[in-house]
């Protein structure tokens, strides 16, 4: 069997189409929502309030250690029980979105613990406003160290935007799949869904690792 | 609760049961594949001979950046018209595509490790005369594996929370069982989902300890200490491989 060019010409604007349309789109939004919520995480794992501290580090530590799959099934078809009726599309940005967040907490926390005691003991001496302390001095040395793997994380959270597949989001792989059953004919359609996969995230990859280089000789 | 009332397993233990037979074999065959797949890649990446690296480098920058959702459609739907011959079991594609996908991202994890073992341990195997083979059983190796245990760990946390997508590709796992059981309208959706969850946090958590137990194996060997598990379940794996490499040997 032969790789068939005209066909693959011929699909390729529909995939791209939902490549952009949706899978990129998801990314972007599940993203935003996983940088605000997994904040709140953090802030509330950091400033200890009791029952709320447990609940959430319960629920982050769950939420990791569970399939996505499982997920989106529970939200997609446990809502409208509750006369909730969302869509597939918001329901995978949904769950990828605070799927991630339990992540980004943790990142969150890490760059934070990371700053060495003296630099808060300095901001006490010089007695530095709280604001100042939080947006001069411990943020601009934290997301040095959050910002490489914040990336790393949205770069595993693009290549898992496919298992939207499960509740037949029309991002770039179920549309290829789909037009692989119509057509009987799924290399053309899955070979170039591997193209631009590879062709999107190794280069933003490759952008990861700069960084992280440079933000640590800066 | 509504999606929450309860509802009687026990039509369904024997599937269940089944269901979590079918996942664990497809993690443990996978993770085997995985961590077979990470050393020769990761170790060819650190060969001497620009070919060899290239090539390895290529493999691994391949199957970590094509999804793994498309190495699985295309292992299953493209290969056999491609190659003409299909995989008997079916179960046999996901254990094959979690492994190369997995284990290209293990074999970073080798050789991130390798490379962390400080330079003079190799310089006192050349100043001892020790053979190639000796040097890397014996010093680099050793010192090597502790630190590859904790991110190895989540990776196959990961793998785990990735075999649900044999549902896609129609093997019966426990992922599968558990959406037979709502098509068959128990009424109990939220109970389902959330039972199902928990049995793959206690997968991971298997996971967890097990990971913790031979990473603490590996460094008793090291004359290091080992340590506790109750940081490393309750935080992330980082706890525990912020202790410096080298030590006794």
């Amino acid at each position: 069997m032969k790789w068939d060019m005209d066909f693959a010409l011929e699909i390729l604007p529909d995939i791209l189409e939902a490549f952009l349309r949706y899978t990129l789109v998801i990314t972007s939004l599940a993203t935003l929502l996983a940088a605000v919520l997994g904040m709140v995480f953090a802030v509330i794992r950091y400033v200890r309030i009791p029952v709320l501290t447990q609940v959430t580090t319960g629920f982050v530590q769950f939420t990791r250690a569970t399939p996505i799959p499982i997920q989106l099934f529970f939200v997609y078809y446990l809502l409208p029980d509750y006369g909730l009726t969302i869509g597939a599309v918001t329901t995978g940005v949904l769950v990828l979105g605070v799927h991630y967040a339990c992540y980004f907490a943790e990142v969150y926390r890490g760059g934070i613990e990371s700053i060495p005691p003296g630099q808060w003991e300095a901001c006490t001496a010089l007695s530095l406003p709280q604001q100042a302390v939080w947006r001069r001095v411990v943020l601009p040395q934290a997301v040095r160290k959050i910002l490489p793997s914040l990336g790393n994380y949205v770069i595993s959270m693009f290549k898992e935007v496919p298992f939207l597949v499960f509740i037949s989001v029309p991002e770039m792989v179920t549309v290829a799949r789909g037009i692989g059953g119509s057509n009987f004919r799924y290399v053309e359609p899955l070979t170039i869904c591997g193209i631009i996969y590879l062709l999107s995230s190794y280069p933003a990859s490759v952008a990861m690792r700069k960084l992280e280089t440079r933000l640590e000789h800066a | 609760m509504e999606g929450f009332e309860t509802f009687e397993v026990g039509p369904w233990s024997d599937l269940i049961w089944e269901g979590l037979w079918i996942t664990v074999y497809a993690t443990v065959l996978g993770t085997l594949l995985a961590i077979a797949v990470a050393f020769v890649l990761g170790l060819l990446e650190l060969s001497r001979h620009v070919a060899l690296r290239a090539s390895a480098r290529i493999v691994v920058e391949f199957f970590r950046g094509t999804s793994l959702v498309v190495q699985l459609f295309w292992i299953v739907f493209a290969l056999p018209v491609i190659t003409g011959y299909r995989i008997g079991e079916p179960e046999m594609n996901a254990v094959i595509a979690l492994g190369l996908n997995f284990g290209a991202y293990g074999a970073e994890v080798v050789r991130g490790s390798i490379n962390a073992v400080p330079q003079p341990q190799r310089e006192a195997c050349t100043a001892l005369n020790l053979t190639a083979v000796h040097r890397f059983r014996r010093v680099i190796l050793p010192q090597a594996l502790p630190l590859m245990i904790p991110p190895a760990g989540n990776l196959v946390i990961q793998l785990i929370k990735s075999t649900p997508l044999m549902y896609l590709v129609s093997v019966v796992d426990l992922f599968t069982v558990g959406d037979e059981m709502r098509k068959a309208e128990t009424g109990s959706i939220g109970l389902i989902y959330l039972g199902l969850g928990v049995v793959f946090f206690l997968l991971s958590m298997i996971v967890v300890g097990l990971a913790q137990l031979l990473e603490n194996r590996a460094k008793r060997r090291l004359g290091q200490k080992p340590v506790s598990i109750v940081d490393t379940a309750l935080g992330d794996a980082s706890t525990s491989s912020t202790h410096a490499p080298g030590g006794a040997i």
